[in-house]
């Protein structure tokens, strides 16, 4: 993938005055540590009164929730995988890929990855760009928040997300999301989420700090010769402009239902504009070309 | 582990899991029940420790751990046998340890016999009364106190019941036959050797299913993590206490712990996670029938007639235990204040007596048989949490009355409205005649009052909002009670009633609802002088009538007039041992026999491993934590012959409680089903035991009776219509029986369904679909749940066939909000003999899919199946016929791979 245009410069700072500026703020979500215990899921919902779910087993692993939509804004992912097993050392534990091991050699490895996914809050927020009332907003905090009072349920914002995280709610008509606990953070405590997260899986803080604090993370695993480790929107420089809520990862992005290269979907629209411009330009200029020519 | 180190209770804190080395989750799936209590178990793994989990199938503990290793359910004394086995035939043991603060130098009697000489069974049964006499068991050349044996022959109660927790009784302070070289034949640690030489890494993978490798793994993690430079603990929790042979679990542990040198050191220790949030709190100021609070054992009837008699039949010789007369008398101030007086025995007459097991499920029985005919049930639910449930509804049919307090309507309150039965029409509500009275009980946030958590630590917590509407407090109801039995009583000359007369009952109330004072509740706990000053410390305690406290464990969480418990100094702003957070029994101190900490001496092991170590200079114990030794006994202090109590135990005795101060190996008394743990089947169990003869642990306790039939075992007829392992266990998501998170709507939603997990294998064997329905059965009834199908359960090769095991989280019933089939219906009520917990953890029982038929239709599958045939139109699913491909399969077809 490459940028064929620059991506729309996302503002930051929420109008502070100079010298009064704060930092990004955002999560980082360490799905190594993760037990998935769904207490933020629960917290999330209690703390923005989110409704809750229809009850219905649907069989996929531990997850009955299985993606993030307007009622749901954390979503514990369960993936079992069985893994190629590797040869044990006398005496030594298995650890080789942060995984572990059954013991039945017949059957290989069984792995059960867990994360809590959430709103990545872009640095370049499609959703935000082609809101049409502004009712998506950026927030002092760099978040990316709907405005309950101003959206008209539209839906653009919808199809827009490249991870399908903002929906609409069918009876009230409006879209909802992750608002990153704006009004906690207003309060100057931390998300619901990232309070109720028993192992500190779920880290929230000024988004610099947290970068370089995974950058450590990864480099321990890695040390400990977890190979498959790996940062995802830690970056300034993907699709989407880093994020302001990124992860740590134990496999391909795909394997958690992550898209492996997000882009921002408003990315191309500038150019395509531009595009449809020069085509309409140059379709004129061949009409009025034609017209003269019939005159004479 | 009241018999093995003298106080039952775990013995340290889920924060020092950080500092241990390596870890052996078993028994237990901590990420699940304990998720908060789990980061401290991710801390010792971020600071390199291996963390093993061994579970009949991999769960959200096992994905977090270095190596799962899937065991057969039921098999954990073979498994952890297998490691004191490793342990001594490598000499692997950390011998100094072992020599001077165990009783491995302790020699036995000579008629002693061990389940190696009889195959399977100790030295002292007797058949006809199921019961053992343990007199052979006892340290050479001390005699077993003669009353106590003797009265524990005639009645039903076990030892076990009367030991409480506090470690058993023996004559004298020290053993006279000892061999501190440890090679005597008759010597405690070559009686273990001898116990477990067939404990081999072969018979482990024959009798568990774990691959040798896998096993041998486990051993040498643990030996590599133990000594003087590094400590391994051990977590269980319900996954070892819920067996026939529970209690001998976890005896297996403390042998392996005690072996390695891992008790009373820092990231060492056993982790007992309790089951419920307070539930420690309800053992120490018990609901337990047979104690009182701070584990002295209730009296029995005939036996202890006057209180001299009790106090010189559970004193002992050596130990804090020598003490019991301070901590009774104290008591029974605290019960019955200044009516209580020297002349009268401090009104110990009054106490109720034991006639024998008056645990639950023989009042159950009784129930059923018509003597017992009023239950008061607050804050439980049987007929989903119990073993069974459908008895249970039958039991509480017959009642008179029955009072429920909780605060949503569980299905033991409506079980005559809403219980399957009724659903399926076989019984009315009109018939049954028990008279329901439903008290709507407060929450934890609308009441205050205190936690005992998994740790032993007290945790005031305040009241948030005012209960709603007729909502009341436990404290509230029972004082009230109380109040008005005592009103109804007061002209009363009947001598019946002059124990409630003679009660202290008088604490201030507050509010408009007259709701008692929590905290004057905790201050007659802790206790106080006879000046009425608080005391701090069951130190101070007196026999004389002059001091009063509640609970001598707790004995100075109210020291110097303050609320211990409600203190919450944050963590920052003190030491990782966090001392002034709360109040943990006994004294505040948060390692129990922490003076093993440091070697005979009084030094600490290593200085990696330093926690409480001997002053010189100032002539006391001193360290990170309380000392759990007399402050100023000097390591080489040696008793004189005529001390008693703790002024018995010399300076190299870290575990105060026992008579003799040493980590009991063999346990000579305290125990009914044996000195050392072993290896016996599950009461229903696909495989008959390779090891010895005798099958099942002889002292369990069984109700074979109508309504509560077992399975065959393995070599009976009809073990084949029962051919997998089934075990249950908890999600994260629910609580216990549901009544709190069923009824959620954010929880409900998070696991709403009941669904059984199997294998793809035995998915395949049964034609199971994924995500389909399957019913599960067994000889007490058929319950049906939703199919996951998941590689983290495994068949296991077990002595040659392969054995499959299903799994079901146990928290579902037919109220609230997320409604299933009670998973725990499917087992027959058994009972561990010493503590009477039901063995839930193992059973046999068949699985087909479809859906369960309802009504006659269930009860006439469930009993054509025990004879294995299908009965013609009550196929699983409603629909299949007799014999069709979906139906429960003949005799011939069974789960063994020796097909």
């Amino acid at each position: 993938m490459s940028a064929t245009t620059p991506l729309p410069t996302p503002t930051f700072g929420g109008g502070y005055a100079d010298g009064e500026e704060r930092p990004r703020m955002g999560f980082f979500t360490d799905t190594s540590i993760c037990i998935g215990c769904k207490a933020c899921e629960v917290a999330c919902k209690e703390w923005n009164l989110v409704p809750s779910n229809p009850l219905e087993f649907k069989g996929a692993s531990f997850d009955n929730t299985l993606e993030l939509n307007a009622d749901n804004w954390r979503h514990v992912a369960f993936i079992e995988q069985e893994v190629a097993l590797h040869p044990v050392g006398d005496g030594t534990l298995t650890m080789a890929d942060g995984g572990t091991a059954v013991t039945d050699e017949a059957h290989g490895r069984v792995r059960w990855l867990m994360s809590s996914d959430v709103c990545k809050h872009c640095s370049s927020a499609a959703c935000l760009e082609v809101c049409p009332t502004g009712a998506l907003f950026r927030t002092e905090f760099g978040t990316v928040v709907v405005q309950e009072d101003i959206c008209n349920g539209c839906g653009y914002c919808v199809p827009a997300c490249p991870f399908g995280v903002i929906g609409r709610r069918e009876e009230d008509g409006r879209a909802f999301k992750c608002t990153l606990c704006y009004d906690r953070l207003k309060g100057g405590m931390e998300p619901a989420c990232a309070h109720a997260c028993p192992t500190d899986s779920i880290q929230f803080g000024p988004v610099d700090e947290l970068r370089e604090r995974a950058a450590g993370r990864l480099a321990e695993l890695r040390e400990g010769g977890v190979d498959d480790a790996r940062l995802y929107l830690s970056e300034d420089g993907d699709g989407v402009g880093g994020a302001g809520a990124f992860f740590l990862l134990l496999d391909e992005p795909e394997v958690y239902g992550l898209p492996p290269d997000p882009v921002s979907t408003t990315r191309d629209l500038p150019g395509m504009w531009k595009a449809a411009a020069v085509a309409a330009g140059t379709l004129a200029a061949g009409v009025v070309a034609a017209f003269l020519g019939g005159r004479r | 582990m009241g018999t093995s180190f003298g106080r039952g209770g775990a013995t340290t804190f889920q924060q020092d899991l950080a500092n241990a080395d390596c870890i052996l989750i078993q028994g237990s799936n901590m990420a699940e029940a304990h998720p908060v209590g789990y980061q401290w178990v991710v801390e010792a793994k971020l600071k390199g420790a291996k963390v093993i989990h061994v579970d009949p199938r991999f769960s959200r503990t096992s994905a977090m751990a270095d190596l799962h290793v899937p065991i057969r359910a039921g098999t954990d004394i073979a498994f952890l046998g297998g490691i004191v086995n490793y342990i001594l035939e490598g000499g692997r043991e950390f011998r100094e340890y072992v020599a001077n603060f165990t009783n491995a130098p302790v020699i036995l009697r000579e008629d002693y016999q061990d389940t190696e000489d009889l195959d399977g069974l100790f030295s002292g049964f007797d058949k006809e009364t199921g019961r053992y006499d343990a007199s052979s068991w006892m340290y050479e050349g001390m005699e077993v106190s003669s009353g106590l044996g003797a009265r524990m022959k005639s009645s039903r109660a076990g030892t076990g019941d009367v030991h409480g927790s506090g470690g058993a009784h023996l004559e004298h302070g020290r053993p006279p036959a000892t061999d501190p070289t440890l090679e005597h034949p008759r010597c405690v640690f070559q009686v273990l050797k001898r116990h477990y030489a067939r404990y081999t890494p072969e018979l482990v993978e024959q009798v568990c299913g774990v691959p040798k490798q896998t096993f041998l793994q486990v051993a040498q993690a643990l030996c590599a993590n133990s000594g003087r430079e590094r400590t391994s603990a051990i977590v269980y929790s319900v996954g070892w206490t819920q067996h026939s042979v529970g209690v001998q679990y976890i005896r297996t542990a403390a042998i392996i712990q005690l072996l390695l040198g891992n008790m009373g050191r820092p990231g060492g220790g056993i982790m007992a996670l309790r089951g419920h949030a307070s539930i420690q709190g309800s053992t120490d100021i018990p609901t337990l029938y047979n104690l009182l609070p701070g584990y002295l054992p209730m009296p029995h009837a005939g036996h202890h007639e006057h209180l001299a008699d009790y106090l010189d039949d559970i004193r002992l010789p050596g130990g804090f235990f020598g003490n019991v007369d301070q901590y009774t008398v104290s008591l029974l101030k605290a019960y019955f204040g200044d009516a209580a007086t020297k002349e009268n025995d401090y009104c110990f007459e009054h106490l109720p007596k034991l006639t024998g097991d008056h645990s639950i499920f023989p009042v159950v029985m009784g129930m059923l048989d018509g003597w017992c005919k009023g239950f008061l049930l607050p804050g439980e639910n049987p007929v989903v949490g119990s073993p069974n449930g459908r008895l249970h509804r039958r039991a509480m049919a017959k009642l008179d009355w029955l009072v429920v307090r909780d605060m949503v309507m569980i299905e033991s309150a409506n079980f005559w409205q809403n219980g399957p039965e009724i659903e399926s029409g076989k019984v009315k509500p009109e018939d049954i005649g028990t008279e329901v009275f439903f008290l709507p009980a407060a929450a934890h946030t609308e009441k205050e009052g205190s936690f005992t958590n998994t740790q032993r630590l007290l945790q005031w917590h305040r009241k948030a909002v005012d209960p709603p509407g007729d909502c009341r407090s436990d404290l509230w109801f029972y004082y009230h009670l109380g109040r008005i039995i005592r009103r109804k009583l007061a002209e009363s000359n009947d001598p019946k009633d002059q124990p409630i007369k003679d009660l202290a009952w008088d604490y201030p109330t507050e509010g408009p609802n007259q709701e008692p004072s929590a905290e004057a509740v905790l201050r007659e706990i802790s206790g106080w002088d006879a000046g009425g000053k608080p005391l701090s410390s069951y130190l101070q305690l007196a026999d004389d009538g002059s001091t009063t406290c509640g609970c001598w464990i707790y004995c100075g969480v109210y020291g110097d007039g303050v609320n211990q418990a409600d203190r919450r100094k944050p963590g920052s702003e003190q030491t990782w041992v966090a001392p002034e957070w709360g109040w943990a029994w006994p004294l505040n101190r948060r390692i129990l026999y922490n003076r093993a900490s440091a070697d005979p001496q009084g030094k600490p092991w290593s200085e990696r491993k330093r926690y409480v170590w001997w002053d010189e200079e100032q002539g006391k114990w001193t360290g990170v934590d309380n000392p759990d030794f007399n402050a100023t006994k000097r390591p080489d202090y040696d008793p004189p012959e005529d001390a008693s109590a703790d002024a018995a135990l010399d300076g190299s005795s870290p575990f105060v409680m026992q008579a003799d101060g040493k980590g009991w190996l063999f346990a000579p008394s305290g125990l009914v089903d044996g000195p050392l743990p072993t290896h016996y089947e599950p009461w229903e169990s696909p495989m008959a035991n390779p090891l010895y003869g005798q099958q099942h642990n002889p002292t369990t306790e069984t109700w074979d009776r109508p309504g509560n039939r077992y399975n065959p075992s393995e070599g009976h007829r009809g073990t084949e219509n029962y051919p997998f392992v089934v075990t249950t266990y908890r999600l994260t998501e629910h609580h216990t029986a549901g009544g709190m998170s069923r009824t959620l709507p954010y929880l409900s939603q998070l696991q709403p369904e009941l669904f059984c997990e199997v294998s793809p294998e035995l998915a395949e064997l049964r034609r199971l679909q994924h995500g389909g329905w399957a019913t599960i059965i067994t000889a007490r009834t058929a319950i049906e749940a939703r199919v996951l199908v998941t590689r983290r359960v495994k068949p296991l090769t077990v002595e040659g066939r392969t054995v499959h095991q299903v799994g079901l989280p146990y928290h579902w019933g037919p109220n609230g909000l997320a409604t299933g089939d009670a998973p725990n219906e499917l087992l027959a009520i058994l009972a561990d003999p010493n503590v009477h917990i039901m063995e839930s953890k193992a059973a046999t029982c068949d699985i087909m899919p479809g859906r369960r038929p309802r009504g006659a239709r269930l009860d006439a599958l469930v009993e054509a199946h025990g004879r294995g045939s299908q009965p013609e139109g009550t196929g699983a699913s409603e629909g299949h016929k007799a014999g069709e491909a979906g139906g429960a399969p003949s005799g011939a077809e069974t789960g063994g791979g020796s097909q």
